[in-house]
């Protein structure tokens, strides 16, 4: 096995072993990213010399005793998250030149874990999309078949850890954009509850909605991660004091006995299994469950009756959380300037150019939705749909611990397929929206492939800050089967 | 002329002719308001796009929601404050290394009053 195939832990259990240095390990993901990234095109920015500086660095804090995380661990960044020093362009041409005075949070957080930082990985611009179509700069294509989408928005991140680009990757989710293109490259993808992790330094989409994520290999890897990401941060007044739990223990130790289920509850909803979805995705995740029940877990139909609702909440509430986040895009502090001709031209003139299609179509909807005479009819009855939303989940986690269903309706699809109807793209997040509006944890992990060789994802969501809960369940669930095993023909 | 308070400095009432389908006026009015300069394409685009979308999105109509309050925040938390103790920010010139203009440790912009 080619080091740059090694997950974190296994990575990290043999640089404890001195079976190779950090040094090596870097030096054989940058050589992947050579070989593979004119195809895959899943970075935007490499700082490779900053990540072999760091790489030895690890090695000398090794040798000296040091033993955090993930020291000499290489990792991928999402360009919607502030790096200091490295360009930070959110997939815009109104940021192309953008270089942050500072580290978010969560980059911080695995900076001071020891990880060596690889780049920063393509993204729909600011985060708004669902194939990464919409980057400004170019489309990340799909490690499985290089003539479709990764999904998106994370599909820079996703399309790295699929194809051995990094050994795990931070991306972000807003109604899906982790657990989608993780279903979509057949890898792990984690949407943490709101308020888990720190927006301190991602730069914001939506507000209320917004959550930093991790992609990874396996679940183990997912766990590790989010263990350092994780946690309350002063700079952050929507992170909450909850303490963070030892994901990585909690894998072994949950329900049931090690290897299986018993005990727990799984709940399926109706209403995730819809006409028009893929029947191959329909049957693997059907599959899914019965190796769920093989497990011992006690499995039963809940309903979530309010999900059809889910798209126009979400296309609502984002866009118009948008507008505002988006309005500081004027030309006067940072970023893009198109011209000096007064202030008003300097701000139409700049955001109108800078802006791609996505982000002007979604500014429009959301100030339109906010507007007099129309905010009670779009904002406020959609903030009051989200209530509803929010109190199916509460309902069914009554009954059940975790709840599976399909990430997404469909396998890949080609690139350039549904760029032209927005709505068609939107049905994309059908079955991950609700978990954003909600707040509540959910992570995407592959169960199968279609008749093309295409990665299926299974959802499994659980309660706010039921972290532990998902982690167990899907690595039960992984270590019963072994689609994690299996890797693009790149 | 009706102002209103808040994060939109001026705004009329909109008034939609023939079910959810915005006219060319009101996507003009939009683009103001958002401060975006859009090409006659564009504009013909959003038009024909935002009608579609909100002709769809119509159906949340459809629930009841008198009795429902608004979720702004699905988390517990209100004002959330810290301790009102100084602490360091970002240099001057770590910040103007970003400005599309700057002089004087400023950042240079039009003349925002005549």
């Amino acid at each position: 096995m080619k080091l740059c195939q090694l997950t974190i832990h296994e990575a990290r259990e043999r640089l404890g072993a001195g079976d190779f240095s950090a040094l090596e390990l870097t030096e054989a993901v940058l050589e992947r990213i050579l070989a593979v990234d004119n195809d895959v095109k899943a970075y935007i920015t490499l700082t490779p010399e900053q990540a072999l500086a760091q790489a030895r660095d690890a090695d000398l804090r090794r040798a000296a005793g040091e033993d955090t995380p993930l020291l000499g661990i290489p990792l991928a960044i999402k360009d919607v998250l502030c790096t200091e020093g490295t360009p930070t362009t959110c997939g815009s041409r109104i940021l192309e030149d953008f270089v942050p005075p500072y580290d978010g949070t969560a980059v911080a957080r695995l900076r001071a874990a020891g990880a060596v930082i690889l780049g920063k990985t393509n993204t729909d611009e600011f985060a708004m999309g669902s194939s990464t179509e919409n980057s400004a700069f170019f489309t990340t294509r799909n490690p499985w078949d290089l003539d479709r989408v990764p999904g998106g928005s994370s599909g820079g991140s996703a399309a790295a850890v699929a194809a051995d680009e990094c050994l795990g990757a931070l991306g972000t989710d807003t109604g899906g954009s982790v657990r989608q293109p993780a279903s979509l490259c057949g890898v792990v993808g984690l949407k943490p509850t709101y308020g888990r992790v720190s927006r301190y330094g991602l730069v914001a989409f939506a507000s209320s909605l917004d959550q930093i994520g991790v992609l990874s290999k396996d679940v183990t890897d997912a766990a590790l991660l989010l263990g350092v990401i994780a946690g309350h941060d002063p700079r952050d007044s929507t992170s909450m004091d909850v303490p963070v739990p030892d994901y990585v223990s909690a894998l072994d130790n949950g329900f049931g006995r090690e290897t299986d289920l018993r005990g727990v509850r799984v709940g399926v909803p109706k209403e995730y299994f819809v006409e028009g979805m893929q029947p191959d995705v329909d049957e693997a995740v059907r599959t899914a469950v019965d190796v769920l029940t093989g497990l011992g877990a006690e499995v039963r139909e809940v309903g979530l009756p309010h999900t059809d609702y889910a798209l126009p909440v979400y296309y609502l509430i984002a866009p118009a959380e948008a507008s505002a986040n988006l309005a500081r895009y004027d030309g006067v502090r940072y970023g893009l300037r198109v011209s000096d001709d007064g202030l008003l031209e300097m701000y139409k003139t700049t955001r109108g150019h800078g802006f791609g299609s996505e982000v002007k179509r979604r500014i429009m909807l959301g100030t339109y939705a906010l507007s007099a005479g129309y905010y009670d009819h779009y904002y406020l009855k959609a903030q009051k749909v989200r209530t509803l939303i929010k109190a199916d989940f509460d309902a069914a986690f009554e009954e059940v611990n975790i709840i599976v269903a399909p990430t997404a309706p469909s396998t890949a699809f080609p690139i350039g397929e549904k760029i032209a109807d927005p709505l068609q793209m939107y049905l994309s997040d059908i079955f991950t929206l609700s978990m954003n509006l909600a707040g509540i944890c959910g992570l995407s992990l592959p169960c199968g492939f279609d008749a093309d060789g295409l990665p299926i994802g299974l959802q499994i969501m659980g309660p706010a800050f039921g972290e532990e809960q998902v982690l167990r369940v899907a690595h039960v669930y992984e270590q019963a089967t072994d689609w994690h095993a299996r890797r693009p023909p790149l | 002329m009706i102002t209103c308070p808040g994060r939109i400095t001026d705004c009329r009432l909109l008034v939609l002719e023939s079910g959810m389908r915005l006219n060319q006026e009101e996507v003009q009015h939009i683009a103001e308001l958002a401060r975006l300069a859009l090409s006659d394409r564009e504009k013909a685009l959003y038009q024909e796009q935002l009608s579609a979308i909100l002709q769809h999105f119509e159906r949340l109509q459809e629930l009841d929601t008198e009795a429902i309050p608004p979720t702004a925040s699905v988390l517990p938390l209100r004002s959330v404050m810290r301790a009102d103790e100084p602490s360091p920010s970002s240099l001057q010139e770590d910040i103007l290394a970003n400005a599309p203009a700057a002089d004087e440790g400023c950042f240079k912009v039009p003349a925002v009053m005549e």
